[in-house]
């Protein structure tokens, strides 16, 4: 079991519903949030281009935040999902130091805080929040162990890339484009 | 990103009092799950509870359910029943928890105690509020007659004031979104296709391969069904062909962006089609079989060659040629999308027929990847006498004038209540339900002058938006998620219900309208057109007469109906349009006997005065307008707006990313200051901003002088002749740097 996410960035409007769905699943504070949208645009006037990405925590396979926190609070789950035990957290912020995506924040109850690709409804075979909100159907999620789902498909016939990959840390959400 | 930014200083805080560990610990008393105890499990053990609603945040009205857990109001989600939103909500339906937990909401009704607009008001009971609004309305109606008072409406509980108001004797019923919106693109196709576009819109995205997009920010305007089969059909392979002056996010999905000097559209759509014609682009049957004045549609467009729309519009010839044969080649599944907020220039319901004439010649009307045929529920009404006769309207303050005006003018009626020596009869009363008129009307400072003349204002809203502010009474409505609400009832192509259900008990003493309504009636001694004992009554009543009741309503929430109809026209089959001639009008007889031009003509507008820039607005996805800006969900994702420059003129003003400036128009009005965003998605002769923020009501603390608004702005009108649409895109705007 390997969980992934693919992010159709033809599909993406850049609408932020993925954001809110999270706040209200996940009962994030107002101020916080665990995944945001990214518009970058490229070119000069009238020759222009615009990749919209909805962006969280890559649950990396060799995870710079696993590595560098001191109490084992961040671990990886079954299915590679990297997770924080928040009662095993100690707020040293040393996960948010390392973390070349920015992904992570400091709960207002203290401990640090971040995408779980929604382990608790995966765990029941849904899928995320954000992906199952998707009004565009932008986002896949699903298993790159399993030759035949669809986002072990979509990585094998669409061109994608993944964010920052010369941090070498093995990031598991990838941009369609 | 302001997350980050968030991010950033909470760990500068923390660094510079305590001890991240103590923090970590002493805050975790409220959360330590049992040993073992996962996410899941945890979830296993909550009590869930979910309601039936369709949303009211914006007029697409998704149906879906409202979640509780452990008594607590969790998340709303989709119904995948529901063709408006197929399961999934958008980024505003998903947070509208936030219009139920905002805490600047109406609490109590308030009833005026000095001059208007002072803002002084005293909590009342419901009891003193009606009987004031009572004896007013029947001093109104002894005095002047029941049509003085107008009723402004915008939302599901504007019904109930309907019905109120049509009891009482008046039809003086207007939307904001027709005059001030998509009025024009209504008049334009009933004029071609002897009927309107309607909303949620007929367009058949999904099959769609060919669509163009002129004056139509999809994706930036999140009308859920819509952008869902817009991206579907991008991401099927569909041409988009996008006509904008902004690089919009529609346009960075399409194959072609024309970047066109605005203004100047009728210009490109009549090169269009000229070239559909000289080229024989178009579907020959079709408009042989269904269409009525081809030849005479053809000469007149005769001289707009592209070469004579490329000075105009600057977009080369070439490209209008290659775009138009683009178009021809996915016929009859070539869209030209009609656009929504379409009052412009004045001249918009002759710009969207154009669009509609093209329609008509790619044979797209009725046909698969064009418009479809929609299908509505047809209810059983619910029984009550016959309205009074109404013996006065807003058409006699403008006698000879917009003459194919269907539905009352919001503006009209507004101008109409300021007494003039030669009319007899001014509106003396107004009730305003849903629509902030302060930033919804153009001129604002007139709707003001409008208010100071009345006799009586009620206004009913959830948020102390602007309008409440000059309001003699405010009847605070409970939000959506609190109230039941009449039957949704969709054009789709399917034909569906939806109930909308309470989800929690109404907050402080606020009440749904349907109540208020059906108070008022029984002061006014009009209760039996309010004859049902309770709503759900009301509810089951129609449900029962197309096969579902109440109860099962609240187990699906959408049911599902049987269409009498196929979505598309049947090949060769002959079918009558309600025009006058039967066919589809290239040539519109209506117009020509109303001295309009039959066919669209262009007419060139005003442009901007040196150092002046063309004024655009338009929405972004998390907000529908001002009554979002204060929802603290949605303004976590967008709290103020930016004005959009061209770096050439940001340049040429010395302005600063991110800086703030004031916007001045052509008439020394300013705006509260706004941030720069310096980019290239815009040409050099516009800025553009999103509408609905700037709000001026400190009573609205999240949103309150957050950005600037454009109505503000908006001192110049044209006046659409055929229908009376308010053109708001004629002002222009310079920047003022120096006090910001």
């Amino acid at each position: 079991m390997r969980y992934a996410m693919a992010i159709d960035t033809r599909r993406c409007v850049g609408c932020s519903d993925c954001v809110v769905a999270c706040q209200t699943e996940n009962k994030v504070p107002v101020g916080y949030c665990r995944d945001w949208i990214v518009e970058e645009m490229s070119g000069k006037y009238p020759l222009l281009s615009l990749e919209i990405r909805s962006e969280r925590c890559n649950h990396c396979a060799d995870a710079p935040c696993v590595r560098s926190c001191p109490t084992s609070a961040s671990h990886y789950e079954d299915g590679g999902i990297v997770m924080v035990t928040h009662e095993e957290c100690i707020g040293c912020k040393a996960c948010i130091a390392s973390c070349p995506y920015d992904a992570r924040f400091v709960h207002p109850e203290g401990y640090v805080d971040k995408c779980t690709f929604c382990l608790h409804r995966v765990k029941d075979g849904l899928k995320p929040a954000c992906v199952s909100v998707c009004p565009t159907h932008a986002m896949i999620f699903g298993d790159l162990d399993d030759a035949n789902s669809e986002i072990s498909k979509i990585l094998q016939s669409r061109t994608h890339k993944s964010l920052i990959p010369e941090a070498g840390t093995k990031p598991h959400v990838f941009y369609l484009l | 990103m302001p997350e980050n930014m968030r991010r950033r200083e909470f760990i500068k805080i923390l660094g510079a009092g305590m001890g991240g560990a103590l923090v970590g610990t002493s805050f975790l008393k409220g959360f330590t799950p049992p040993e073992g105890l996962n996410a899941s499990e945890l979830l296993k053990n909550s009590t869930i509870k979910k309601t039936a609603t369709y949303c009211e945040i914006c007029f697409w009205k998704c149906a879906g359910w409202v979640y509780e857990k452990d008594g607590q109001p969790w998340k709303i989600v989709g119904n995948p029943d529901d063709p408006s939103s197929n399961g999934r909500f958008c980024p505003r339906g998903t947070g509208g928890l936030g219009a139920y937990t905002d805490p600047d909401r109406l609490k109590t009704p308030l009833i005026r105690t000095e001059e208007r607009g002072k803002q002084v008001f005293r909590e009342a009971t419901w009891d003193e509020a009606f009987d004031y609004i009572a004896d007013k309305m029947k001093m109104i109606s002894e005095k002047w007659g029941p049509e003085c008072i107008a009723l402004f409406t915008h939302g599901s509980g504007g019904d109930y004031f309907k019905n109120l108001l049509k009891a009482y004797g008046s039809n003086n019923i207007a939307a904001p979104s027709y005059a001030q919106c998509r009025g024009p693109r209504e008049e334009a196709y009933v004029l071609t296709f002897g009927e309107g576009v309607d909303s949620p819109e007929r367009t058949d995205l999904l099959n769609s391969k060919c669509i163009v997009l002129i004056g139509s920010h999809i994706g930036e305007n999140m009308h859920n069904g819509q952008v869902q089969e817009f991206s579907e059909a991008v991401a099927n392979g569909a041409s988009v062909i996008t006509v904008d002056p902004r690089f919009s996010t529609a346009a960075s999905k399409s194959k072609y962006w024309l970047p066109i000097k605005p203004a100047t559209d009728t210009a490109l759509l009549l090169a269009w089609i000229h070239v559909i014609i000289e080229e024989e682009l178009y579907d020959k049957e079709y408009v042989e079989k269904y269409t009525y004045g081809f030849d005479l549609l053809k000469e007149s467009v005769s001289q707009n060659t592209p070469e004579w729309a490329y000075p105009i519009t600057t977009i080369k010839p070439h490209i209008i040629r290659e775009t138009a044969r683009e178009m021809g080649k996915h016929v009859p599944a070539t869209i030209i999308h009609p656009g929504r907020h379409v009052t412009w220039y004045g001249d918009d319901t002759q710009r969207v027929r154009a669009g509609a004439i093209l329609n008509a010649l790619l044979g797209s009307w009725g046909r698969r990847g064009g418009f479809f045929v929609p299908a509505k529920a047809h209810l059983a009404k619910y029984p009550m006498p016959k309205f009074p006769d109404s013996h006065k309207d807003w058409r006699q303050a403008y006698p000879g004038k917009y003459p194919l005006a269907s539905l009352a003018l919001a503006s009209g009626i507004c101008d109409a209540t300021i007494p003039t020596p030669e009319r007899d009869c001014s509106f003396k009363g107004w009730f305003v339900y849903g629509t902030n008129l302060i930033q919804t009307l153009p001129q604002p400072e007139k709707t003001i002058e409008a208010i100071q003349a009345l006799e009586l204002l009620v206004v009913i809203d959830i948020l102390p938006s602007e309008i409440t502010g000059w309001a003699d009474v405010i009847l605070p409505e409970c939000t959506y998620l609190e109230r039941y609400d009449d039957v949704r009832v969709s054009p789709a192509r399917i034909p569906t219900v939806a109930l909308r259900a309470p989800a929690f008990e109404p907050q402080f003493n606020t009440k749904p309208a349907s109540w208020m309504a059906k108070e008022l009636s029984k002061r006014l001694g009009l209760e039996q057109y309010f004859a049902w004992e309770t709503f759900e009554e009301y509810l089951d009543y129609q449900f029962k007469s197309v096969g579902t009741s109440l109860e099962e309503m609240k187990q699906i929430g959408v049911k599902k109906l049987e269409s009498d109809h196929p979505i598309y026209f049947l090949n060769g089959e002959d079918y009558e349009f309600s025009t006058p001639t039967g066919k589809i009008e290239l040539y519109s007889t209506t117009l020509a006997e109303h001295g309009f031009d039959p066919v669209p003509k262009y007419t060139a507008h005003p442009e901007p005065p040196e150092g002046f820039y063309r004024l655009l607005y338009g929405r972004a996805p998390m907000h529908t307008f001002g009554r979002t800006t204060n929802n603290p969900l949605l303004a976590d994702l967008m709290d103020e707006n930016e004005v959009w420059v061209n770096p050439k003129v940001a340049n040429k003003w010395g302005l600063h990313h991110q800086q703030y400036v004031i916007l001045e128009n052509q008439d020394g009005k300013r705006s509260n200051k706004i941030r720069v965003k310096v980019t290239e998605r815009i040409r050099h002769d516009a800025v553009y901003m999103v509408h609905g923020f700037g709000h001026t009501q400190s009573k609205m603390r999240r949103s309150y002088m957050k950005g600037a608004d454009d109505t503000q702005l908006i001192s110049r009108v044209d006046l659409d002749p055929i229908m009376g649409g308010t053109g708001m895109r004629g002002n222009f705007v310079t920047f003022k740097t120096e006090a910001v």
